[in-house]
């Protein structure tokens, strides 16, 4: 019997049950059954995202908390008097309503993420009930552009355990590089030298394709705080105005181009001063190259530059 | 009579016969796996999970009750498949029959093609009435007689006998298909047919079993990258060149024999967009096709997914002309559907003899026609309880919210573990097949 109460669609025990109904496939009699293992592994692709949707916009919203919250101690510290305003306002400005919105998504792709990793370490359970339609609407944006198999960028950090995750016709694995190029809207992911692409659906999304890379961009934080002791003038709060300036009053930037921005900036500063040959790579190419953010000046001198 | 009336307020069904045990316990060899009439509709078969066949015979109109069509009585019970065992893959390959199709009948014999998941086999019905008796050098039980006490000779003649009904199987076409076959279809120029599984259709010679051809093949290079299967196909009712396949993903391809040998790329892609405010987790398990069957005509087609059923006009790729809701209020209980895997049953569905009419199974062993021409449709129940002969089905209704009425019955009281996912129309009068579970039931219209 159905129950009356239809159950409010738990990613996670859809995505338990999926995994059973595959075992289970595997002992049954005359064999696998190719159709219903490709259904049950759609069910599982659809979970899976939404629960990590759900994960990533829960650790977003604590993300911006704190980054808020470290940015206005640090105001504190050096003009506690004159700043403190200044800087719930922007950050309000910046990160938009409740980070699904599509500047607010960028602004998470540029703010540091110095807590990161202790957020995932705080082994976040439950996903909070939230995007779960919204989510839901960007993997039917992703049904309609790419006729191949979706498959999902399996991000490192989240504590679940996405290495038990095995089917027979979705690879899951673990331990992947996963770039987002936000013009195409195409996942690109290196595994064992072996690439994969999916389609993409839209800015939500980007948040969990930057993840691996805003790991990085730690380091870039950090390099970028004991900037601020050598140039007083240039403080965290201003950062973030200029950010929105060179976004609204910058001729060469329009809403279309800042996913190129961003993909200049990851690519390094000689992107910036090269800008032409890298709107073209941008185009074609990944965001935030794994090389690119390794080289910790890139952040701060660009900015700077600009 | 040939479907007159159609469905809705017109015509009024009754309930004729009954076929199969009562208790309910139900033996899973016994579940019917498949059901389908002959060209001429006097012959009705049936497949079973324990790979048998039965055929139903329809009694002549008896001068007794003119106003009752004939029953239909057993002619004929054999094993069509054994289970057997894949030594290479290390796999039972279950002796379930998934599909029964009859040859258009060119002699006194009546020809079938019944398949499992892997051999499609041609079997011969024949009868026979007479037997020849007084041989010379034989005794009548067949003991051969001593030649030195044959004194006369006489000529053996033919003596008139019990009716012996005997099905022998003429071809056995195995070894074609790595995946599960889910359909076969004769073609019109009765002399080819195809099968398809979840990646392959092949095309056979009815008279060679040691060679078939692959006309469609969808499986990737990389398997990884599978994002569709195969689920039914058919060949076109009068033009021999023209086939259809539908895929897990609601597509449906029209394909042309004479544009190329591989049928890879398709003439017409059939496909409606999906509708973004219906995006649920199992979006693609319900518009998954699981049946799709081509009109008498050869003008329509019609698909049915888990909630519908959709007519396609074979000069439309671009949606279905009409869309028939069998069961809407499970929409809301897919989560549930999915855990007990109701989610994945394979409904079927059929056209009545003009084209006016279709039907198609629900859960509660309810079923519903759609009459297209009145826009009208009606719910049925295949019950013990209206069992009685030539008594009228009362139309059944469920209750989606709010207050029940007297006689509805509410969502969740249905049970679903009663399904009649197999179902088949008469081709020329109004006399229906409807498979429960283990039961088969045969309706017709109060005359």
């Amino acid at each position: 019997m159905i129950n009356t109460m239809e159950c409010a669609v738990d990613a996670q025990s859809l995505i338990s049950i999926s995994l059973r109904k595959i075992h289970n496939s595997r002992t049954q009699r005359g064999g696998i059954k190719l159709h219903k293992n490709l259904l049950v592994s759609y069910v599982l692709r659809n979970a899976r995202q939404v629960y990590m949707n759900e994960k990533y916009a829960e650790i977003y919203r604590m993300q911006q908390y704190e980054e808020v919250m470290t940015v206005c101690n640090e105001i504190q510290e050096l003009n506690p008097l004159d700043l403190a305003e200044d800087c719930e306002e922007q950050s309000g400005d910046c990160c938009g309503n409740d980070g699904v919105s599509e500047p607010a998504s960028l602004c998470c792709a540029l703010l540091p993420v110095s807590h990161l990793t202790a957020v995932q370490s705080a082994h976040i359970q439950a996903p909070s009930a939230c995007s779960a339609p919204l989510s839901l609407q960007s993997d039917e944006v992703c049904k309609e552009t790419e006729p191949s198999f979706y498959r999902s960028c399996c991000a490192e950090a989240y504590p679940v355990s996405n290495c038990d995750f095995s089917t027979v016709n979705n690879n899951l694995h673990c331990n992947k590089t996963t770039v987002l190029d936000l013009d195409t809207h195409v996942v690109t992911t290196v595994e064992n030298g072996y690439l994969h692409q999916d389609c993409c659906a839209s800015f939500q999304q980007c948040c969990q394709g930057a993840q691996s890379p805003a790991k990085k961009r730690k380091v870039d934080f950090e390099y970028y705080i004991s900037d601020i002791e050598e140039v007083p003038d240039f403080t965290p709060c201003k950062r973030a105005k200029f950010e929105d300036c060179s976004y609204a009053n910058s001729e060469h930037l329009d809403t279309s181009n800042i996913s190129n921005l961003i993909s200049i900036f990851g690519s390094g500063f000689s992107g910036l001063v090269s800008r032409q040959a890298d709107f073209e790579q941008a185009l074609n190419g990944q965001f935030c190259s794994k090389q690119a953010l390794a080289s910790l000046g890139a952040w701060t001198r660009a900015i700077v530059a600009f | 009579m040939a479907g007159a009336g159609g469905g809705g307020n017109d015509v009024q069904w009754c309930f004729s016969q009954v076929k199969g045990a009562i208790d309910d316990d139900v033996a899973e060899a016994d579940i019917i796996s498949t059901v389908e009439f002959n060209h001429s509709g006097e012959l009705l078969a049936t497949g079973d999970k324990g790979g048998r066949v039965v055929i139903f015979q329809q009694e002549l109109e008896s001068k007794n009750q003119p106003q009752c069509r004939g029953e239909y009585n057993v002619y004929s019970t054999f094993q069509s498949h054994e289970p057997e065992f894949d030594y290479l893959k290390s796999l039972e390959i279950e002796e379930k029959i998934n599909k029964i199709r009859w040859l258009p009948q060119k002699n006194a014999a009546q020809f079938l093609l019944s398949t499992n998941d892997k051999t499609i086999k041609l079997w011969k019905i024949s009868e026979r009435d007479k037997r020849p008796e007084g041989y010379n050098l034989k005794e009548e039980d067949g003991r051969y007689r001593d030649p030195t006490t044959v004194t006369t000779l006489r000529v053996p003649v033919f003596q008139p006998m019990d009716l012996m009904v005997e099905a022998s199987p003429r071809r056995v076409f195995a070894n074609a298909h790595t995946y599960h076959i889910n359909s076969i279809s004769v073609n019109s120029d009765c002399e080819t047919y195809l099968s398809a599984d979840d990646l392959r259709i092949n095309l056979w010679n009815l008279e060679i079993t040691d060679r078939s051809f692959n006309i469609v093949d969808i499986k990737p290079v990389n398997m990884e990258e599978l994002t569709e299967v195969i689920t039914a196909a058919e060949f076109h009712p009068n033009q021999c060149n023209t086939f259809v396949y539908s895929s897990s993903k609601g597509t449906i391809r029209l394909c042309d024999m004479r544009a190329s040998a591989l049928c890879d790329q398709h003439s017409k892609l059939f496909e409606e967009p999906e509708d973004p405010s219906n995006r649920s987790f199992f979006s693609e398990i319900i518009s998954s096709i699981s049946d799709v069957k081509f009109s008498h005509s050869g003008r329509y087609m019609m698909t049915r997914d888990y909630l519908s059923v959709k007519i396609w006009d074979l000069n439309m790729e671009s949606r279905p002309v009409e869309t028939y809701q069998v069961h809407e209020y499970l929409r809301s209980k897919l989560c549930s559907l999915y855990e007990n895997d109701c989610i994945f049953d394979k409904f079927e569905c059929c056209w009545n003899g003009n084209d006016s009419v279709v039907m198609t199974g629900s859960y509660n062993n309810f079923f519903r026609m759609f009459d297209r021409g009145y826009r009208q449709d009606v719910t049925l129940e295949a019950s013990r309880e209206s069992s009685k002969p030539r008594s009228v089905l009362k139309p059944r209704k469920v209750c989606t919210g709010g207050k029940r009425k007297k006689d509805e019955i509410s969502v969740d009281s249905l049970d679903f573990n009663k399904k009649i996912l197999h179902t088949a129309w008469h081709p020329q009068d109004n006399i229906i097949a409807v498979a429960t579970t283990n039961n088969l039931y045969i309706f017709q219209d109060k005359l």
